[in-house]
């Protein structure tokens, strides 16, 4: 075998150094270059009214996403209704009744194609059932379709923090003669807390950024959502409607609300990871 | 008896809170096989009318009602490809660097930097793309890419800034995190013995990557890749801000293009006609069908990695 020059094994080496040292500044910097974007352009649409009023005339002044914010919220908070206990439930099953059954690995298998589906499909879906045998769009069907992009999410999670509980803790609790369903939410739970919540604030934060199931359910809507029978104002729909229209003021709104979306799912995100260190430390 | 008789109610509310386990587990199952079926149901219209012509024509005229899916596929796959080119190398540098070179700390906070691109929202993505990125790309990148670039047809075209590339970079940015995170845990997966056996050996950290890390940790590897490619093929909103919604198929990477998903996004709510609409159902029939293989192949190949850990 030939050999090498030293000098080029050593160059090639620095070189890889390098190379993967630039790799990583250049996703920290593509994270800091957008999120300074939003934050200079979205400070300016900021004031009380964007949080209390309804949206502005395309070319007037003033005005807020106040309905879009709530819309947003009653949505977001419908499919964590729906989706979190069915989640919690498929996990429980998962992990303490059909962990080693077919339909198990079935489910489980289910759940991880589930999580792949692109969430347009999912708006398609809820369309087709929803949408189209009601006759008009509606704040349920959009917070049915992020509810069916929650439950995979929440069900993975909790069958891997319940996995975790270890089984000593199962037994002792049965042993004292505590029925099996009060093991599950009285023992294993609560040693899984940190764990369920972490997964289900991880899941609620990526919903809440969710645009594309909400196109055709919820649609949006320049009116306060008093009901979510009818088309919902969100911000998500708002910011893509704003974005592509020509008007300087609905352009400034898109931006505010890019800021506000993006501050309420970064710190969410964030708060997650702080309770599950608390739980290490 | 007050025992027996809580003994027996705990019986019944136990097989109670099984039974809603298992129903929950089932309704999950029954989602997934409805979505199939609804969406089969809704593109009848569509699939009787081209058959599977659909997939093969070019033409999306809602004029005249003539509908193929052709551009949005390719479309699709070209963006897709573009995305995991680009991400591909640079998640697997960044995973390196991460495991192997960077000093726990920094490793740690660069880590945390790259997870967090994944907690953006897509259309954040868009809004940045569309206002910020697709300029940018207009006045520097593309002019750059043609005049060094220029003789392959795939780098000549007009400098919009919006199109197949600039859409593609943004979806390499947008699977980063979540093939670096594969990556990473690959990567750690090599035992620390057989990367100390090379460097002991004299090695470079070169020379581990390449003869020892890397093919220890091939098949890791590629399911991140399959992780990727799930993850790109089926975004939406960030593509439909950047890649400029034309039904052409043109070999520049800077025209305007479209997706399934941007397809969909664009032109759903405005379709009224029946054949239109069930049409559009169809593209995403054809989405759903793309995802689900990739899927099974990302399953099936994790399990041969689960079993080949297995033996070792």
């Amino acid at each position: 075998m030939r050999l090498k020059s030293q000098t080029r094994r050593k160059s090639m080496d620095v070189l890889l150094k390098v190379i993967a040292f630039l790799s990583s500044l250049i996703g920290v910097f593509f994270l800091g270059w957008i999120l300074l974007v939003i934050i200079r352009q979205g400070a300016a649409a900021i004031n009380w009214d964007f949080f209390t009023k309804l949206p502005a005339p395309p070319g007037g002044e003033g005005g807020g996403l106040g309905n879009a914010i709530l819309g947003t919220l009653y949505m977001t908070l419908l499919a964590a209704a729906v989706g979190v206990p069915l989640g919690m439930l498929t996990g429980v099953y998962l992990s303490e009744y059909g962990r080693d059954t077919r339909f198990g690995a079935l489910t489980r298998f289910t759940i991880n194609v589930m999580m792949g589906i692109p969430s347009i499909i999912m708006g398609l879906f809820i369309y087709t059932i929803m949408v189209v045998t009601v006759g008009h769009f509606s704040g349920y069907a959009g917070g049915f379709s992020l509810a069916l992009l929650i439950l995979p999410i929440v069900a993975r999670t909790t069958e891997d923090m319940l996995t975790l509980v270890p089984h000593s803790l199962r037994e002792s609790a049965l042993a004292l003669g505590a029925p099996r369903w009060k093991v599950t939410l009285g023992i294993v739970f609560r040693a899984a807390k940190n764990g369920l919540i972490t997964g289900v604030l991880l899941a609620v934060a990526r919903i809440s950024g969710e645009t594309a199931p909400l196109l055709f359910t919820a649609l949006n809507s320049p009116y306060w959502p008093d009901t979510l029978g009818q088309p919902t104002a969100n911000l998500t729909v708002t910011i893509f409607n704003y974005a592509m229209s020509p008007y300087q003021n609905w352009q400034t709104a898109a931006w505010g609300a890019s800021l506000l979306i993006t501050a309420a799912v970064l710190s969410t995100t964030i708060l997650a990871r702080l309770i599950l260190r608390g739980k290490k430390a | 008896m007050k025992a027996g008789g809580s003994s027996r109610t705990h019986t019944a509310a136990d097989a109670v809170f099984k039974g809603l386990a298992f129903v929950s587990a089932l309704i999950i199952f029954v989602i997934m096989v409805g979505i199939f079926i609804q969406l089969i149901h809704s593109s009848r219209l569509s699939i009787k009318e081209f058959g599977f012509g659909f997939l093969f024509s070019q033409h999306w005229n809602p004029v005249t009602e003539q509908f193929g899916a052709l551009s949005s596929v390719y479309g699709t796959l070209v963006s897709t490809a573009i995305a995991l080119v680009l991400a591909l190398p640079l998640s697997l540098s960044i995973a390196l660097f991460l495991v192997r070179l960077a000093p726990p700390s920094v490793s740690r906070y660069i880590g945390y930097a790259i997870e967090l691109l994944a907690a953006i929202p897509s259309i954040i993505y868009g809004m940045w793309g569309l206002f910020v990125f697709a300029p940018y790309m207009a006045d520097h990148v593309q002019p750059f890419l043609e005049n060094t670039l220029g003789f392959i047809p795939l780098f000549s075209g007009p400098p919009m800034g919006i199109g197949m590339l600039t859409a593609g970079i943004i979806l390499a940015l947008m699977i980063l995190p979540f093939t670096t995170a594969v990556m990473r845990d690959v990567l750690q997966m090599v035992p620390s013995i057989v990367t100390e056996a090379a460097y002991g050996m004299g090695s470079t950290t070169w020379e581990v990557t390449k003869k020892v890390t890397v093919p220890y940790a091939l098949t890791g590897l590629v399911g991140g890749a399959f992780l990727g490619l799930g993850r790109a093929i089926g975004e939406t909103m960030a593509v439909t801000f950047v890649i400029g919604n034309n039904h052409n198929i043109s070999a520049s990477l800077f025209e305007a293009g479209n997706s399934i998903a941007s397809t969909l996004a664009n032109e759903f709510t405005e379709a009224s006609d029946p054949l239109y609409l069930s049409s559009l159902i169809e593209l995403g029939l054809v989405l759903f069908v793309i995802t689900f293989l990739i899927q099974v192949a990302a399953h099936l190949w994790l399990r041969r990695l689960n079993k080949s850990k297995g033996q070792s």
